[in-house]
């Protein structure tokens, strides 16, 4: 157990001591005031930063370089960087900035580099607010990695109490909030203090470049780290009215894994159930106006489950088939279908579908994501706008009476997080007229099948006319009509 | 005749014919909608799934084969169960349900109608079920007429034990091999009537895909050779029946000699020989009757003496060889299943594991009402209306329901054969009695309303008995002509005659008093009424339940308790795809399916040994229990328990069963050490060998800490052994309302002295333990 934990602080020796060897400049920038708060109550540790940047220098800067340790970068899920203009309370509405991946020469291989082009160019004493909001997944290690049912969840976050940035710092701080008050240890520095369940660092004064101080903060987790290793969302436009969303989930508990027994009498045991570190249920947010909902897996219906809707959205509450603990796994599938009116709008002679990316699951990370989204059997002219990168295909997939099939967007994305709900549009041509092509077909089918009915019961297909079969069924015939006008004359006559 | 050839197409009578027509098609499509439609209350009330337990083995294999095609199927071999033996699928299994569905799944998916296998599965018994009582009303129609064919097939539609075995999900061999079954009956009475060679290879083709779909085949191939014999034997002898009963044979053997899990057997079993015995027969008898024609009376004496002696002799011999044949066989060359058909005590004394299956039981009494409900009434109205007039096809159906009562009351499981035969003999009943009725009534009135003409009301009067019961003299008089002209004109001819004949013999019993009649029409219609009722109570409340998934009404709403998929959901996901499973062969099927883990018995009880090797596992003590399993490569055993909810068909109720079938191969479990006094308990007063055995332990580990005192709820009592520790198995799974119990086995302690001390007793009891027959796993 110790073992595991020294290896990380040298770790971050050899990081610190690499990184203030190498300084070299990266322009005349300082940082005033940076505000970092480190948000681990779910499983994602999501960092929000405030930047106030001030250009000391005598040359205008249209970039600025974000840094992260690689450790944590290799984990970065989402990053976004905003920017306020103006001071104090007359803040303007944020803008988001365009963040790419950078490889500085002469820098060491541990730490990332991330350039963000600034709106315009700073120059010389301006100041300017950035917002960074990044979220890292895998980044609370449960610590210890096996544990029984009856233990508690505890995991590990390392952090740096000071702003690894290759600018200088005047005055900095770092807040972590905590699931809760419960914390096994952090590590003490100057000016460190608990509040509640929030851990504060600094302000620390005048930092110089790449500053870094290593922490680990151990702490009690009741969050559910439930991890979709892969999850296909079908999202079907049917222009009959609606959009079919079908999601499968293989799900995973990626906390501590369980050792040693699973008893059903100690996790149902009241009042005091053992087995806090397993979760049993997931909460999904549908949109408003979901309808047809279905919640099973391979082998049938689940039925623990339980919805609300309102006119604003639609919550799922799902209850896998067991209670998840660490290291198990289960796979489930949900459906559920929309308006069409809500997601499918005209633009500009084109149709476009509208609709969020991830899974509607809250605080829910998707390993592998892939969307496909069908389109109508006729849809031409395809393309798809997404506000973050993704691997884009196209596939056919051939449904209900297809002929030609239907055209499939897939769009694949690794290590999705909640922030990527955001909307993607696809764009295609539709005409109308393709709607009717099914039912018409279907007619021509019936008709076609009734017509050789029609000629087969109407005509005499029998090859000999003087076999005795054939004389048996003229007979036949004969005595039914006779059958047939004697029962009407005897009616007749009773009438 | 002449007015009748004077009528034009498009006169009312006409229009009438084409609107009778028209009429009998839409209430056969309604009668095909009700069979459907009434078997959907298993999807309504609980959801689309496979029900039970065969069925899940029949899905498992369709997916198999929808998935690797119909080469790779033949050649399956199932390595995921029998575990480590394996077992022969493509070679064991009666393709014929797997394969209809399968083509189902594939035509549908050709068309771009992309349902999954399950869907396809799932409702493949109600679109059968249709089938089936579309079957009904042709076979019903060929004996008495489309009325009774409409009144048999809206019987069947919906006849409880029908209904019990084909509703949606239950997917099992029965669902199509009823409709086989009843199709190649009316394929049979079909050629009898026409004596057409097209139908009688349309029968072989129908009774190819009987063998194809059911065990139950050899019901046929027995009732067909029967019917052929009462047949000669009344002096029914025709060349229709000849055309109608060889090719059967012929062609039917051959085909079903194709089925691989028929093979040979379709001439080496016994249950083969009555077709084959009759086969001579017929040969001769068409024979003998060919030599009556070309031989004078007195030649014809004589050589029937001749023949008739040598014959004896050569029958003997024959007879002979066939017993000393038959009797070399280990079980005479019948099989378990058979046997207990002929003689009922003869699983329960001999094979436990027939007997312990529910449905090889003999029915009780209520099961009749249950299953059958007022058909039992009406059945012995059917025959009497089959006995006047007594033709081929209605003595087959009179035969066919003596058989099938006879088979239902050896096991509950044929009461399915015994349906259709009910409701064709209830449908002809209800058809001729409404026939009687409503045609008093007719006469009744119109004699009222015309009370001049005496002689008009006499003509009226034989015309109108002609028409009501018009099917019922015409078969008269084909049996009289029959009878007078050796069968040699066609059955539908004399139909011409009847308005003289008729008219001559004025059937004054078939007038009723107009009151009386209508009373009896009302009683009809509410013991109508009462059966639809009583169908619509039993598919909904009786046997629509898929059993995997149990639910309660409480007073706070309905409760489900869906552990069993609980618990296979959780081993599918947790646990190594190589991982072996042992558990009662009653979940062998459940868990290969849904959990996809490899299982060391299942629900094809095709080695007994095997599956006593489990039950000795489980009625052995922890330690030795461990041993088998562990030389079983067991990593994890599942136990049902239903102390905990009072679900009474869990393992400790079924332990008996395992004790007798273990202790049938390994002598050294015997059944008296479990039982106290006789009596099978598990509280306080149990044996210390029963408290003490694997199945105890993993039912009862840690069950007293639920409430304090360990109280059983479906034994209803405390049980006898409260506090204990597994040391050999740990808890892995138990699912939410305890029903379903998943044991790992802890490996093995890593001791080197221990080790040497336990090998040193192996070798010392290894020589005592010789004489005993012990284990082979250990």
């Amino acid at each position: 157990m110790k073992k595991n934990s020294s290896v990380v602080v040298d770790l971050l020796l050899l990081l610190l001591a690499i990184t203030v060897l190498a300084t070299p400049a990266f322009s005349d920038l300082v940082l005033s005031k940076v505000e970092r708060r480190i948000d681990v109550t779910s499983q994602i540790a999501r960092v929000t930063k405030t930047l106030k940047v001030v250009n000391s220098g005598s040359e205008s800067v249209s970039e600025f370089t974000l840094t992260f340790p690689k450790f944590l970068s290799n984990n970065l899920a989402y990053l976004s960087v905003s920017h306020s203009e103006g001071k104090g309370k007359a803040k303007r509405s944020l803008a988001n900035l365009s963040v790419k991946e950078a490889h500085p020469k002469g820098m060491p291989d541990l730490i990332s580099f991330y350039s963000v082009s600034l709106p315009k160019p700073l120059s010389k004493g301006d100041t300017l607010t950035l917002e960074v909001v990044a979220a890292f997944t895998n980044v609370l290690q449960p610590f210890p990695e096996k544990i029984t049912q009856r233990d508690i969840h505890l995991v590990m976050l390392q952090e740096s109490a000071q702003y690894l940035s290759p600018y200088v710092v005047e005055s900095q701080s770092l807040s972590i909030k905590l699931p809760n008050a419960r914390i096994e240890s952090y590590t003490k520095l100057e000016n460190s203090k608990v509040q509640g369940s929030e851990i504060k660092y600094g302000p620390y004064k005048n930092l110089a470049q790449y500053s870094y101080a290593p922490i680990v903060v151990h702490f009690e987790s009741k969050a559910a780290f439930a991890v979709a290793e892969r999850l296909v969302r079908e999202i079907e436009v049917s222009h009959w009215g609606n959009v079919q969303v079908t999601e499968h989930y293989n799900l995973v508990h990626r906390g501590a894994q369980l050792k040693g027994e699973f008893s059903r009498l100690e996790y149902q045991d009241r009042p005091n159930p053992q087995g806090v570190s397993a979760f049993r249920h997931l909460l999904a947010r549908l949109p408003p106006r979901a309808h047809s909902i279905y919640y099973r897996d391979d082998i049938g219906n689940i039925s623990t489950s339980q919805m609300q809707s309102d006119s604003k959205k639609t919550e799922l509450l799902i209850e896998p088939r067991f209670p998840l603990f660490g290291g198990w796994k289960t796979f489930f599938t949900i459906g559920y279908g929309l308006p069409l009116s809500d997601f499918l709008f005209a633009s500009e002679g084109k149709r476009f579908l509208d609709i969020s990316f991830g899974s509607p699951m809250i605080d829910l990370v998707t390993e592998k994501l892939i969307v496909q989204v069908v389109l109508p059997e006729g849809s031409k002219d395809i393309s798809v706008t997404t506000p973050f990168a993704v691997k884009q295909s196209h596939e056919i997939k051939y449904s209900h009476l297809d002929i030609a099939g239907r055209p499939v967007v897939v769009l694949e994305k690794n290590n999705v997080v909640p922030d990527h709900n955001q909307k993607i549009q696809v764009y295609y041509k539709f005409s109308n007229i393709n709607l009717l092509s099914e039912p018409l077909m279907l007619i021509t089918g019936f008709f076609v099948l009734f017509i050789p009915c029609i000629i087969y019961t109407r005509a005499d297909f029998s090859i000999s006319k003087s076999s005795a079969a054939y004389l048996a069924k003229l007979q036949w015939d004969e005595v039914h009509w006779n059958l047939v006008s004697s029962t009407n004359t005897c009616n007749l006559l009773i009438v | 005749m002449a007015a009748v050839e004077s009528l034009p197409p498009g006169t009312p009578s006409a229009m009438r014919n084409a609107f009778g027509t028209v009429l009998s098609a839409l209430i056969l499509v309604l009668i095909g909608v009700l069979a459907f439609s009434i078997r959907l209350f298993s999807v309504i009330k609980y959801e689309s799934v496979i029900h039970e337990f065969d069925p899940y083995f029949n899905y498992r294999v369709t997916q198999f084969l929808s998935k690797n095609g119909i080469y790779e199927f033949w050649n399956w071999f199932d390595d995921r169960t029998w575990y480590p033996l394996g077992r022969v699928i493509g070679g064991t299994v009666y393709p014929g349900l797997t394969l209809t569905a399968g083509t189902i799944w594939w035509v549908l998916n050709a068309i771009n109608i992309p349902l999954s296998v399950e869907t396809v599965c799932v409702f493949t018994a109600p679109v059968f079920s249709a089938f089936a009582s579309w079957a009904t009303y042709l076979l019903t129609k060929e004996v008495k007429g489309s009325g009774a064919g409409l009144a048999a097939a809206a019987l069947l539609a919906m006849v409880p034990s029908y209904i019990s075995r084909s509703v949606a999900g239950s997917y099992d061999n029965e669902a199509v091999a009823i409709f086989a079954l009843i199709f190649t009956f009316y394929l049979y009475i079909k050629t009898l009537n026409t004596g057409s060679l097209f139908y009688a290879t349309l029968n072989a083709i129908a009774y190819f895909y009987m063998v194809c779909s059911w065990g139950g085949y050899t019901f046929i191939i027995n009732l067909i050779p029967m019917h052929v014999l009462l047949c000669i034997v009344t002096g029914r002898y025709s060349p229709r029946l000849y055309i109608a009963y060889a090719p059967l044979v012929v062609l039917g053997t051959l085909l079903a000699a194709l089925v691989p899990v028929v093979g040979f057997n379709a001439v080496l079993t016994s249950e083969h020989f009555a077709s084959f015995l009759v086969f001579i027969i017929i040969h001769v008898v068409a024979l003998v009757y060919y030599i009556k024609g070309i031989l004078t009376p007195k030649m014809f004496k004589v050589a029937v003496t001749l023949v008739v002696s040598i014959g004896l002799v050569v029958c003997l011999i024959v007879v002979a060889v066939l017993v000393a044949l038959v009797a070399s066989s280990p079980t005479g060359g019948w099989s378990g299943r058979s046997l207990s058909l002929l003689d009922p005590t003869y699983a329960s004394k001999y094979i436990p594991i027939i007997a312990s299956v529910s449905e090889h039981q003999p029915p009780t009494w209520p099961s009749y009402f249950m299953d059958i409900n007022v058909l039992a009434f009406l059945v012995p109205a059917g025959i009497i209306a089959c006995f006047s007039p007594l033709s081929d096809a209605s003595s087959f159906v009179v035969l066919y329901i003596v058989m099938s009562v006879y088979f239902s009351g050896v096991m509950v499981r044929l009461m399915l054969v015994l349906a259709p035969a009910a409701c064709i003999m209830s449908g002809i009943a209800l058809s001729q009695a409404f026939d009687v009725f409503t045609g008093s009534i007719k006469y009744q009135l119109s004699s009222k309303s015309k009370d001049d003409a005496e002689d008009n009301t006499s003509t009226n009067n034989a015309q109108k008995d002609e028409s009501s019961s018009g099917k019922t003299d015409k078969g008269e008089e084909v049996s009289k002509e029959r009878s007078s002209k050796k069968g040699k004109k066609k059955e539908r001819e004399p139909a011409e005659k009847p308005s003289v004949k008729s008219k001559i013999v004025k059937k004054k019993a078939l007038v009723l008093p107009l009151e009386a009649s209508i009373v009896a029409l009302l009683l009809l219609i509410m013991l109508g009424a009462f059966y639809v009722i009583h169908c619509v109570w039993a598919a909904a409340e009786a046997y629509s339940a898929p059993s995997i998934v149990l639910t309660s009404q409480s007073h706070d709403g309905l409760h489900v308790f869906d552990d069993f998929r609980e618990s296979y959901a959780w081993l599918s996901h947790n646990t190594d795809v190589d991982d072996k499973v042992a558990s009662w062969w009653d979940y062998g099927y459940q868990t290969t399916a849904m959990a996809n883990r490899t299982v060391i018995v299942d629900n094809n009880t095709w080695n007994n040994t095997h599956i006593a090797t489990v039950g000795t596992a489980m009625s052995s003590p922890e330690k030795a229990a461990w041993e088998i399993f562990n030389s079983l490569d067991v990593k994890y055993v599942l136990v049902v328990f239903g102390g905990v909810i009072g679900y009474p068909s869990d393992d400790i109720n079924k332990f008996l069963w395992m004790v007798r079938i273990g202790g049938g191969e390994f002598p050294h479990i015997k059944e008296a050490d479990y039982l106290r006094d006789g009596q099978y308990r598990i509280d306080s007063e149990a044996t210390p060998t029963m408290l003490n055995c694997l199945m105890y332990k993993l039912c009862y580990y840690r069950f007293v800490e639920t409430d304090g005192k360990g109280y059983d709820r479906v034994r209803r009592t405390e049980i006898g052994k409260k506090h204990f520790k597994l040391t050999h198995f740990e808890e892995v799974f138990t699912s939410h309302h305890w029903m379903v119990r998943i044991y790992k086995l802890k490996p093995q302690k890593n001791r080197i002295r221990g080790r040497v001390k336990k090998l040193k007793q192996k070798t010392s009891s290894g020589v005592s333990s010789k004489s005993v027959k012990k284990n082979p796993w250990m």
